[in-house]
Order: C-alpha cells, then structure tokens, then sequence
C-alpha cells in the first residue's frame, strides 16, 4: 500500500487517565489498507520543540465508518500538544507506515502481551486476527489497577488476563510470570511493551523455541527509511525501524 | 514562462532545487510523495568504498527547531551501489549526484575513478565535512592543506563536475571555498552539520550515542546563509546553499544571498513533499514579481547593498 501524506479531522479525543488519551479521525477520503502493527507519523504543529513528526501506532481501523484510533501516551512535549487536540482541528498523517505482523498458521494458539503504551497496535491485531478466524489470548501488564486502559476493549478480542506490579488487579507481578505461561502451550507471541519486557518474553521464546515478534519504538525522524537514525543492531546489520520494522522477530535481534 | 534553469560548467540543471545527501535516500523513498524527476537534481545518500554500518542506537536527537544525528555514512558500499541501486536511480530524469566520502585520501581516489565510469553520473559532491566519523570527513574539511589536497587529488582522477562540501565547523569558511576553487572544483555546496550535543539531564548522559553530532534543520539557517553570503562573495564557481530551507522564502534567501542552487534536506523529513513545494514556490516568486531567469536574483543583494 503507498503511503500517503494527509489531514485527517479529529472527530473524537478521549481521555483515558492523566497519561493516555484516544484521538478518534476521520478520513477526508477513504483510508488506506492497514495491516496489524503499522504506525503513523503525526505532526505536531505550532512550536519549535516539537520539530520532528511522532511515530504513533495505529491502535484501531473502522474502514466503514472511515476511522482510525491512536491511543497516545503523554510522554513530552509533542504529545501533550496532540493530547489538546478537540473536534474539527485537522491533523496531518503520513501513512501507513512499517511492515506488519506476520499472521499466524490456522492451527496456531496465539498470545499477545502488551504493556503500557505497549498495547496500542495489539487491538488492532486482535480484532486483525479475529476476523481471520484466529482468536488470541490477550495478556495486559499494567503498574496497579487504576492504570488499566481498553480492558473492555481487548474484551471484545477473546480472553484477557492481567498482572500488576502491586497485585490491585489480575495476577501480582509482570507479563511474563503470569500462570497462563504454564497453563498453555501458546506457539506464538506478539508484543509490544517496554524493552526489558520484551527482552524478558524473547528470552522465553527462545527457550521454549516459540514464534515471537516484537514491536520496537526507536526514535524516528523521518520514518520513511531516508535518515538512518532509528536503526537497530540485527543479525542482518542496522537496520531501519521505520521500513524493516517497526515489528521484529526475536531471532533476528542481537536481545 | 520563468526559466529557473542553473548550470555547473556544461551540466544544466532544469530547476535549482536539490534534496541534500542523507535526508533523500537514494529518491526511492519519496517515490509514493513525489515525482523525482521533477527535482533540479538529487544528491544520493553518502557512499563509500566499504560497506559501514554507521555509528550505534541512538543517533537521533530532536532539538530546537532541528535535530542531531551522527548517522555516521551508512551505506553498502559502492559495489552494491554498482549492481543494486544504479540501475535504479538513473531512470529518473534529473541529474543524480554521488556522495562520496572515505577514511583516507586513497578511498576519495578510488571511489571517484570507479564513479567516472559510471556514465549516468555527472557530477559527484566531494564530502569533506561530515562530522560524524572518527576517521576522514570532518578532518579533511576543517584544514586548509587536507581539503586543498583531496580536492587535488579526486579532480586529478575525475573529468565529470566535481562539486566540494565545505564545513561550517572552521573560522573562515570562504577560505576553504577558495582553496577548491584553485584546485579545479566546479561547484561547492554548504553547510554540512555543524558539531552539536545535547544531554538527558534525567538519565544524566548524553543523548547521543556518540555524544556529538551534526546540527540540522531551521535552528542552523541563519548561520547557513552568513556562510553562503560569504563564499559567493569569495569564489567564482556556482555556490549550492542549504542549511535549515524548509521553505520557498527560505530558499529565496539563499538564492539573493548569492546561491545558485539550494538543497534541502532535514525538511524531507517532516514533509516529504518539501523540496516540491520549494520549487513551487520558488516559481510563484518570480512570477509574482516579474521575474523571467532566475539568475536575475541569484546575488542580488551583493549587487545592490
């Protein structure tokens, strides 16, 4: 699918907690093809310390009504710009961007592991591979309860289970401590988290000689595969997060 | 009908708008944004002799209305150029410009014999100022006697246009500019990075993997243009400006300062579509104001202040 360059109408902005919000757009003309895992790169206009666009993962798609979601974490200044977005402003995209999650075999048992902002691209990969006929399990980590986003969400997908750092919902702990692990024999993992979690999920991977594939985050200036500055160290050289990424498999990264 | 046409010696370029060496890939990535062909020309991602893999994650800070990197010429090496992405990048119908750079004055040689014999290339910017590599680049910029010699060196060897980057990383950059010119350069163009850093103050470190890198984007154009202003001042030869042009007004500053050309480059980033809408832009100007050969603004602040 070609990537396009276009404002898209802000028709909803939600906000999750004080660090997440959902920005709902609309197309102007009809939204281009998504796979599971791809991002955008969001302008932020108006101030000179947010120079560079914002890779941001592309959290739902509703080709009917001609919509995308970005569920956007507030980490600095140019997210707490897109997070005073309201109805009717315009905000320019260039997508869709990256390549995608693979997709699983028919026989395959699936297992999703998000944390934090980390979960973003897994509703779109759930309901992805849903309608696909390949239904998941879905593991959410989260620092304590009140932190949870999208649960009923990630509902809608299949089973969903939880651990907190505290133990205030699902099970006490991290993503990758959880019973399930030893209740199922999952053949393939997706994630996207922060990076000792997914270095923590590769490592089981790999010893269990399951499927993982992770989605990296590096910063991005151009993400298009023009700068060379999101690179990551792979068995196949540096490559681009933005073009040979931003979804890996963790055979191929020196983790 | 404005002609916006410029020329290094006998090689015409249909528009002045070129997209600077490492912020355009070699044209393929703008492809799905842009018609390429319709650029004044497009200066490839650096080359070398050698395959690199370019310095460690992370190489990229966003800074003030700019960045740093210190990519550190990542490339395949000219072998792969050869057989992979030359066959490509010739069937746009503009003029491709080459990058090259090396570790030592013998890599500048050989990479600018093997490129005279490829015969779609006609010019190649001789890269003696990027800061981003431990050995060569930066250090050959930054002396009098290294840039005199490489440029020497690499013209003895290549018949095509040889265009020289100069560094902003010096006292005097006309200087240097003059310098190439009396070694048979036929074309400079500047300003490449100039050194910067920035540090996590959270993570106390810097930034950077290589705690320096080069300063791009709109917060190096007032520096970029004083520098420019300069040299077309001080050489005879085509002068190619750029540093910080985001936009058609950016560009026109450059042009009356004394530019013949202009490239731009961190722009692409942030719109692809930018070198574009320069040109556009560019176009609109003289329309606007009468104009009918660019070249008519080219130095025009020189001739009247």
């Amino acid at each position: 699918m070609a990537k396009r360059i276009e404002d898209l109408k802000v028709i909803g902005n939600k906000r999750l907690n004080d660090d997440f919000f959902i920005l709902e757009l609309l197309g102007n003309t009809k939204i281009p093809d998504f796979k599971p895992g791809q991002f955008a790169q969001v302008k932020v206009e108006g101030s000179p310390d947010t120079f560079l666009r914002r890779p941001i993962s592309i959290h739902d798609v509703d080709y009917e009504n001609n919509t995308i979601k970005l569920l956007i974490q507030i980490t600095g200044k140019g997210t707490k710009a897109l997070s005073g977005l309201g109805n009717g402003d315009s905000l320019n995209l260039i997508y869709p961007l990256g390549n995608s999650f693979s997709l699983p075999a028919a026989d395959e048992k699936v297992l999703l592991v998000g944390g934090g902002c980390g979960i973003a691209p897994l509703l779109f990969l759930g309901n992805y591979l849903k309608s696909n006929g390949c239904i998941p399990d879905v593991l959410l980590g989260f620092r304590n309860g009140a932190r949870i986003i999208e649960f009923e969400e990630y509902l809608k997908i299949g089973k969903v289970f939880v651990t907190t750092e505290d133990g205030s919902m699902g099970e006490k702990g991290y993503v990758t401590g959880h019973s399930i692990f030893a209740e199922n024999h999952y053949t393939r993992i997706c994630c996207c988290g922060p990076e000792t979690m997914m270095r923590a999920l590769a490592t089981y991977s790999k010893n269990k000689n399951i499927v993982c594939e992770v989605s990296l985050e590096n910063l991005m200036a151009c993400g298009i595969g023009a700068c060379l500055c999101c690179v990551v160290d792979t068995i196949k050289g540096n490559l681009c997060t933005c073009i040979d990424g931003p979804i890996f498999n963790v055979n191929d990264l020196k983790w | 009908m404005v002609n916006l046409g410029f020329s290094i010696g006998d090689l015409h370029f249909k528009n002045p708008v070129l997209t600077a060496s490492g912020t355009f890939g070699y044209g393929a990535e703008f492809d799905d944004f842009l018609d390429v062909s319709k650029l004044g020309g497009i200066v490839l991602k650096g080359s070398t002799i050698e395959p690199r893999e370019g310095n460690p994650y992370p190489r990229m800070v966003e800074t003030p209305s700019g960045m740093l990197n210190p990519v550190g010429l990542q490339n395949k090496g000219i072998d792969f150029f050869e057989k992979s992405i030359y066959p490509r990048v010739i069937n746009y119908d503009t003029n491709v410009v080459m990058n090259i750079n090396g570790s030592y004055i013998e890599d500048y040689i050989a990479l600018a014999e093997r490129i005279n014999s490829f015969e779609k290339i006609r010019a190649i910017e001789l890269n003696i100022s990027c800061p981003n590599v431990k050995m060569g680049g930066m250090a050959f910029g930054t002396n009098l006697g290294s840039a005199r010699e490489v440029t020497r060196e690499v013209r003895s060897v290549y018949s095509k246009k040889l265009i020289v980057k100069l560094s902003p990383n010096v006292t005097n950059i006309a200087d240097f500019a003059r310098v190439v010119e009396e070694e048979g350069a036929d074309s400079v163009s500047l300003i490449n990075t100039l050194l910067g850093m920035s540090v996590d103050i959270e993570n106390m470190k810097p930034f950077l993997s290589t705690i320096t890198g080069g300063l791009s984007g709109p917060a190096i154009k007032p520096v970029a243009l004083r520098m420019v202003w300069q040299v077309a001042n001080a050489v005879k030869i085509p002068v190619i400006g750029m540093g910080g042009i985001v936009s058609a007004s950016d560009a026109l500053e450059f042009l009356l300062a004394g530019a013949a050309a202009i490239q731009v480059g961190t722009a692409s980033f942030i719109d692809p579509l930018a070198s574009i809408k320069i040109l556009e832009g560019i176009e609109d100007y003289l329309v606007k104001k009468g104009i009918s050969d660019i070249k008519d603004i080219v130095g025009h602040i020189n001739r009247t202040t």
